[in-house]
């Protein structure tokens, strides 16, 4: 079930060159929200931009009823976003969609994030945190140091938390993808592999190499898509994605989906 | 209580095919049974897969989409989505959409055998798909041979969809009209195409859409207006209504129902606060019922 709801803006900062964090308040949303679930959010009361903006939900705060956003401002429509104002109101639709999945047989979680591909792996290390029982690792990755999120939430929540940039300005140098597969070679040993769920977000490209990396060893692997939207609610079928039994909608069907599913 | 071709609406705001899914998709935001009536996304006779992505793209104050009729045929429907409008209170009026005149046919004489189905609405104006929709209703001809075929297979309603993609509405409209429609809505999306200047690629994957929102209003407007001139059978007006006022402008023009389309992917409870703002206009202007104001367009 979702509601549309004015959410009260309580803070809204900028946490990056061009990345915010903007916490809201909802009880509803707070209580119902899951991790991998994202908001549509109306970032203009006008028809310009006209439609939402599919956010995922960064941080769900039961206790105080409220849930926090990190987004990077791309266009008009989040450029707006970055300008609202605390103690104004947000008109938010949510929360939407299939998050992640939780296997009590899978004892090791690999979170893997690219960019801002990091924001809802965030409640997600919460909610295995919460969970227990498992080896949580984090690894997470970006084009600079500037782009690097999250870094010191995940050294909390994780057992174990490894970083790379592209040009080597902090952490390794190179791709998350190659983190994934130090760990999967050197650390997580083979026969762990069956209790094993890779959970990635970030760029097409980057998902499609870690979906790789997973099926080829055979490891459990959920990936979180992005594509462009309109309704949020699996009405409008404009944000298909072409799964082994058709196309499927990210929004209502997804975002969460095994990598298997996709036809990448 | 309001009825438009025979068929009794709660009130004269639907919504539009294709922005509102079977209905289930909206029941957890407001009572559905409070909409003047459901006109649900295209059923066609066999499975459609869809175009590929992507297939939409947000515009000046409107999107250009691309979806490709993409359902899952009619037995599908029949099973999985028709039992969900049954325990509605407000009329289905189901839009189909066929390759061929005889699909067309087919569907309305299968789908009048449900008495759930209020009434069909008969899409020949999509245009993102390479046989059948918006070729049908492009030509006076064949809109004609479509609604003709589609008027033998039922005793149900026949609303004829129309195209605005035509040099002269009235034409189309006409030709639905003399063919037995029971009445028309109008307009269809806009054929329209956006670039990406830095890929100098197409934003949508079958490289043109239909353009929808409040950008295409003043055309809808204009096209619902000539149409009403034309014909005597009731004309739904649809095009980037997202007020009220947008709602009224359709009255004046000549449109004796509205249908709301891409503002419900904006406004969840867009229909419902577009009713209670016409009846505020209504109050404020001392006219008892929204009728006096169809066609009350001044020359």
């Amino acid at each position: 079930m979702a509601t549309q709801e004015q959410c009260q803006v309580l803070d809204q900062t900028q946490v990056g060159p061009r990345y915010f964090k903007l916490t809201l308040k909802s009880l509803y949303i707070s209580t119902n929200a899951e991790p991998g679930q994202f908001v549509n959010v109306r970032v203009d009361s006008g028809t310009e931009p006209l439609l939402r903006r599919p956010i995922s939900l960064h941080k769900i705060n039961r206790e105080d009823q409220t849930f926090e956003l990190l987004y990077e401002v791309l266009g008009q429509g989040t450029e707006l976003l970055s300008k609202v104002i605390i103690g104004s109101k947000l008109d938010v639709l949510g929360p939407l969609g299939s998050g992640f999945k939780f296997d009590p047989e899978k004892k090791i979680a690999i979170l893997v994030g690219g960019g801002m591909g990091v924001a809802p792996l965030l409640p997600l290390a919460q909610q295995l945190k919460t969970l227990g029982g498992r080896a949580v690792y984090a690894l997470a990755g970006a084009r600079d140091k500037s782009c690097l999120l999250c870094e010191t939430d995940f050294a909390e929540l994780a057992n174990e938390k490894v970083v790379a940039t592209d040009d080597g300005s902090h952490g390794r140098r190179g791709y998350v993808s190659d983190l994934l597969l130090d760990l999967l070679n050197n650390t997580v040993e083979a026969r762990h592999y069956p209790q094993t769920t890779i959970y990635a977000c970030g760029p097409k490209g980057m998902l499609k190499a870690v979906a790789e990396i997973a099926l080829q060893r055979q490891i459990d692997c959920q990936v979180s898509l992005e594509e462009k939207m309109a309704c949020g609610v699996g009405a409008c079928l404009g944000c298909a994605v072409m799964t082994t039994g058709g196309y499927k909608t990210v929004c209502k069907d997804g975002p969460v989906f095994n990598a298997r599913e996709i036809s990448w | 209580m309001v009825e438009l071709a025979g068929i009794k609406l709660n009130n004269p705001v639907l919504v539009a095919s294709g922005t509102f899914g079977y209905g289930k998709e909206y029941a957890d935001f407001f009572d559905l049974n409070k909409l003047g009536g459901i006109i649900t996304k295209s059923v066609t006779l066999m499975a459609k897969e869809g175009n590929p992505p992507p297939r939409i793209v947000e515009t000046p104050s409107g999107m250009i989409n691309s979806i490709g009729l993409q359902n899952e045929g009619l037995e599908a429907f029949l099973k999985t989505a028709l039992p969900f409008l049954a325990k509605l209170e407000i009329p289905a009026i189901v839009n189909i959409a066929g390759d061929t005149v005889d699909e067309y046919a087919e569907l309305a004489k299968q789908l009048s055998k449900e008495k759930t189905v209020k009434g069909i609405e008969v899409n020949i104006s999509c245009p993102n798909v390479k046989k059948g929709g918006m070729a049908f209703g492009i030509d006076p001809a064949t809109t004609k041979e479509v609604i003709g075929a589609v008027r033998k297979a039922t005793t149900l309603p026949v609303i004829a969809k129309l195209s605005p993609n035509v040099t002269d509405i009235t034409l189309t409209a006409k030709a639905a009209e003399s063919s037995g429609a029971n009445a028309i809505s109008l307009i269809n999306t806009v054929v329209a195409m956006a670039i990406d200047i830095e890929t100098r690629r197409s934003r949508i994957g079958r490289k043109t859409g239909g353009l929808s929102g409040p950008a295409i209003r003043p055309i809808a407007v204009r096209m619902v207006h000539e149409a009403s001139r034309a014909v005597k059978i009731p004309i739904i007006g649809i095009g980037g209504i997202v007020t009220g006022s947008d709602a009224i402008e359709f009255f004046l023009a000549g449109a004796s129902a509205v249908e709301v389309g891409t503002a419900n992917f904006v406004d969840t409870a867009a229909p419902l606060r577009i009713l209670a703002e016409i009846n505020a206009y209504l109050a404020k202007h001392e006219i008892s019922d929204y009728d006096e104001l169809i066609g009350a367009f001044k020359e």
